[in-house]
């Protein structure tokens, strides 16, 4: 996955950049079921291998650049910071608990109480479901309010079609995007 | 074009199954890995391929604007509304226990209708989304 | 010893620091968009490796296991992924019209568009 990131810093074309994006995602899937996490792994790959993807074409076909300009700016700047940060995070990792240790803090306060109440509390076999339909229905409800005022957000900003007018009295812009966008497909 | 014939007739006949599956995992969800949001994302995709193989305005025609976008509100009313059910028979805001005769009964109940809102607000809000990016810019070409 | 138990969490801050690195360093918007996305995953790749127990199996309750992984990371990062896909949709949404208004999506470009008015 690491390489995948890499090629994203190195590469011009915008298309090649959504595609890795799609690939990246489902690896991130494929790892994700390796650590038993089913439901996320499902989520991960219908929305990041499919939707971001879906959507990252449609905005490459709107605005009609495809290829990424060659910046001025140095890299050293970022790249500093980039590598203090890092330093300064592995650094705070070297105190956190082993991969998979049974003992870590987080498997000892609320999961085991989900974990073994679950079953009688809610009588739902999958205790994603329960927990997040059920103990923290809260959450949920708060989550697609989100997804909702995203799409309402959406509409807002790029709802309002632009009515069909004779060309002489169009946006110099407007014509490229059409044209590039066509040209682009 | 004959290769946009290939497309036409095997995705007419894949869209069926896809919303088919998009419901199993709706109300699988339960038992297995799924759920409302997976659900939802999984239905947009069948509209998304209509729409990418038949155009965004016959697409359209399947799916009206108003349509869509009350489903998109009803969704999130479902899901607060069952909150308030909860509230107006004795419980807790979105207390499922008290919507049956039993707890666990009461529940199944709460958490099958708040996935199907959540899969509603979700496969509508992703319709929304696509349709409006691969339709602005059309008008002038008339596609 | 310390390197097998830790590699993970080595693995994600590399990750994320990829991303950050295409946020900040790189001018192109939908670069930008798309590094962010990376960043967020890295982030999810923590939680969940954290929820891993060793030899236990995916939380779906069943009489054959007895051991299950941690389920309420799971949850978090459910939510946390479909409000990802509902900020990126209306960062993408953004660019479009930064794109309509500006004519460019290159910040360089944008800055010095910006600097020439008054």
């Amino acid at each position: 996955m690491a390489v995948i990131g890499l090629a994203y810093i190195f590469l011009r074309n915008l298309f090649a950049v959504v595609m890795l994006s799609g690939m990246f995602s489902l690896t991130a899937a494929v790892l994700y079921v390796v650590m038993d996490a089913v439901d996320v792994a499902f989520t991960e790959a219908a929305v990041g291998a499919g939707i971001a993807t879906v959507l990252g074409l449609a905005t490459l076909g709107l605005i009609g650049v495809v290829n990424e300009k060659p910046s001025k700016r140095s890299f050293l700047g970022p790249f500093l910071v980039v590598l203090v940060t890092g330093a300064v995070l592995i650094n705070a990792t070297l105190d956190m608990p082993d991969f998979g240790d049974p003992n870590a803090p987080i498997h000892h306060h609320v999961a085991p109480r989900y974990i073994e109440d679950s079953g009688r509390e809610v009588g739902v076999p999958n205790i994603v479901t329960s927990i997040l339909a059920s103990y923290r229905g809260y959450d949920t409800l708060g989550e697609v309010t989100v997804i909702f005022t995203a799409a309402c957000g959406v509409l807002v900003l790029l709802g309002r079609t632009r009515r069909r007018k004779p060309h002489g009295q169009e946006t110099g812009d407007r014509e490229t995007a059409s044209g590039d966008g066509e040209a682009a497909k | 074009m004959k290769h946009k014939a290939v497309l036409r007739v095997s995705s007419k006949l894949l869209m069926p199954p896809i919303m088919l599956f998009a419901l199993y995992v709706q109300f699988h969800g339960d038992f297995g890995p799924g759920g409302g949001f997976q659900a939802g994302v999984i239905f947009a995709s069948a509209f998304i391929l209509y729409a990418l193989l038949f155009g965004v305005n016959q697409a359209r025609r399947v799916a009206p604007a108003g349509v869509i976008r009350t489903t998109l509100a009803l969704g999130v009313l479902l899901y607060a509304g069952t909150g308030v059910a909860g509230l107006l028979l004795g419980g807790n805001y979105l207390n499922y226990s008290v919507l049956a005769h039993d707890q666990v009964h009461g529940q199944h109940l709460g958490i099958l209708i708040i996935e199907f809102g959540v899969g509603m607000t979700v496969a509508s809000a992703m319709i929304t989304i696509f349709f409006i990016f691969a339709g602005r810019g059309r008008d002038e070409r008339g596609e | 010893m310390a390197f097998a138990g830790l590699y993970n969490y080595w693995i994600v801050v590399v990750l994320m620091m990829i991303g950050f690195y295409v946020v900040i360093a790189q001018g192109n918007l939908v670069k930008k968009i798309f590094g962010l996305n990376i960043f967020q995953v890295s982030v999810f790749v923590l939680y969940i490796t954290m929820s891993k127990v060793d030899g236990g199996t995916a939380p779906i309750l069943d009489d054959r296991y007895q051991v299950y992984s941690n389920p309420l990371p799971h949850v978090l990062i459910l939510t946390a992924i479909v409000v990802g896909i509902a900020t990126m949709a209306l960062g993408l949404a953004l660019v479009v019209r930064i794109r309509e208004a500006y004519g460019t999506i290159e910040e360089e470009e944008i800055e010095q568009q910006e600097g020439e008015l008054p």
